[in-house]
């Protein structure tokens, strides 16, 4: 065997040992998100397949509310991607394909509010979000979030770097700036838009803080503290059903960027493809 | 600077209105009055309140258990920073090797991108149960000792440090991988030929030219550390044991909706927020000409 395909090898082995441990917590969860409460307890422990799948992820499902749970945070989370990348879009156009006073002064007004994320405010925020009357409700989970600094910078950097022949081309033609977007702009920003979409539907899937004290009613709540209300029931908890919430609460996401994953790379310059 | 071609004064203002009127309602309005807040003493369930100055600030400097709160922080973020990253970076390096099935090492080892710290939280809770948790049995057949992760300060810190560090490994992973895909093969071969060895190269050349990138995730995995883990501090340890892992994000939770001290909530919310601040700044300044944060 020649000395470079000996290291390939071992970098083979090196990766897959890794990969596995990186893996292992969630098929130790998998796996004993199919057992029984006997099969959990069991020592020396069983890291086999169990006997409860089905009766696990239904408990989970219907007894733990997570279908309601997986329902409402699909709402939210999906809401506030199309709409945050829709208004980082519109932001960006006006920033890049305009003069108008002031326009680095809000550029940087923008990109300040990097600086303070949710729960920096989140006593205030809960006060101004009860007062309008907000509370337990959708627009409190969605409309604080839809603006965002991260998209307008993205977008503003992808649009710049789009090359300006294709603005007078677009004005020859007697297209307007929001035709250009439709017909121009977006068609080649599919990796900004892909990269923002899946940062953004990540972030919502995940929020756990501010849901937690603004929803106060089971009926709107999202899945993150659907968890939390799962462990806090401790003493009567079964793992198992527990495992399968843990599960049931990963897909979403990991479906979104296994889909999404070449847009995230390469939407963010991190390829070299360009 | 870049391309201006349309035309009108008011039209790119209407494009930009929607995200300027809600970051001044949901943004600056709420930290404008945090910084309001903070100044006010809150009593009986915030029906009586009344200014105090710089009084909440003042108890805080005074108060042994905020010193504690404050160095559980800085412990907990000093660890995932330095060991996250660093285990982060030589999975990086691993995974950028020239070989065949690169793309599926790269989805295996930067899914838990995708992961909550809630979830991250659970496995890890389960993992780690004292009386039949399988760590624990792993590591008493090994060795003979039972360890209590829950019930000892030290080891539920190291269990939040773990589960943390886990869950952020994939963000920190897909961000070196493009750091050192960007790297000019050239110039370590340049250095080859200099006879610089492994070690060296890897030093004075790679290390040297991932720098930006690794500036960039040090002020990401600041920010994790000092907000993100409130879902798996919540869900494993509840703070505890004994306010072992009460770090700065759950204290204020704690002030703020659990006892009604919304003065004190917001203090804290503004010490946090002046370290952010001073966190970026050190970040554009020092950096902002070399990361290259999209395209």
């Amino acid at each position: 065997m020649s000395k470079k395909t000996r290291k390939e090898l071992l970098t083979h082995l090196a990766l897959i040992i890794v990969s596995f441990i990186v893996l292992a917590p969630v098929l130790f969860a998998l796996a004993k998100s199919t057992q029984t409460r006997a099969q959990v307890y069991h020592y020396p422990p069983i890291l086999g397949p169990g006997t409860a799948l089905v009766d696990n992820y239904r408990a989970a499902w219907y007894n733990f509310s997570l279908g309601l749970y997986m329902r409402n945070t699909l709402i939210v989370a999906g809401v506030v991607m199309f709409f945050k990348t829709l208004l980082s879009m519109l932001a960006g156009l006006g920033l890049v394909y305009f003069d108008f006073p002031f326009k680095n002064a809000i550029f940087y007004f923008i990109l300040f509010t990097l600086m303070m994320p949710t729960e920096i405010m989140i006593v205030a925020l809960f006060k101004l979000v009860s007062n309008i009357g907000w509370g337990n409700s959708y627009l409190a989970l969605t409309v604080p979030f839809l603006a965002s600094a991260t998209g307008v910078f993205l977008f503003r950097q992808h649009f710049a770097s789009i090359s300006p022949h294709l603005v007078d081309a677009a004005r020859v033609d007697g297209a307007g700036p929001v035709r250009f977007l439709f017909s121009v702009l977006i068609p080649m920003s599919w990796n900004t838009v892909g990269a923002l979409a899946l940062i953004q539907f990540i972030y919502m899937w995940n929020q756990y803080l501010w849901p937690l004290i603004i929803i106060r009613e089971n009926t709107h709540q999202l899945i993150q503290v659907g968890l939390r209300s799962m462990t806090s029931q401790q003493d009567v908890t079964n793992w198992g059903i527990m495992m399968a919430g843990a599960i049931i609460a990963m897909i979403p996401p990991l479906v979104i960027f296994i889909l999404l994953r070449q847009q995230f790379t390469s939407g963010f310059a991190l390829s070299q493809e360009k | 600077m870049y391309p201006a071609k349309f035309k009108g004064k008011w039209l790119p203002l209407a494009f930009l209105s929607p995200t300027l009127l809600i970051l001044v309602v949901f943004l600056y309005y709420p930290v404008i009055q945090t910084f309001v807040l903070s100044t006010y003493r809150v009593a009986f369930l915030g029906l009586r309140k009344h200014f105090i100055g710089l009084g909440n600030f003042i108890e805080l400097a005074q108060d042994p258990a905020y010193y504690h709160t404050v160095l559980v922080t800085v412990i907990i973020t000093t660890a995932i920073v330095v060991v996250g990253m660093g285990i982060s970076l030589a999975i990086a390096l691993l995974a950028n090797q020239p070989i065949k099935g690169a793309p599926i090492y790269h989805i295996l080892l930067i899914w838990p991108y995708a992961l909550s710290p809630a979830v991250a939280g659970v496995i890890f809770l389960f993992l780690f149960s004292p009386h039949f948790g399988t760590v624990n049995y792993l590591m008493s057949s090994l060795t003979g000792k039972e360890l209590n992760w829950l019930g000892d300060p030290t080891l539920a810190i190291l269990l939040i440090i773990m589960a943390s560090i886990w869950k952020n490994l994939g963000y920190n992973v897909v961000f070196y991988i493009a750091g050192l895909q960007n790297i000019n093969t050239e110039i370590l071969e340049a250095a080859s030929i200099d006879g610089a060895g492994p070690w060296r190269k890897f030093w004075s050349v790679t290390f040297a030219l991932i720098s930006p990138m690794t500036f960039f995730l040090l002020i990401t995995n600041i920010t994790y550390s000092f907000f993100d883990i409130f879902g798996m501090v919540d869900i494993v340890t509840k703070g505890g044991p004994l306010d072992a892992t009460n770090v700065m994000i759950y204290n204020l939770y704690r002030d703020g909706f659990e006892y009604y001290r919304s003065g004190m909530a917001a203090a804290q919310s503004i010490i946090l927020f002046v370290a952010v601040v001073g966190l970026t700044l050190v970040q554009f300044r020092t950096s902002g000409r070399h990361v290259h944060y999209g395209g």
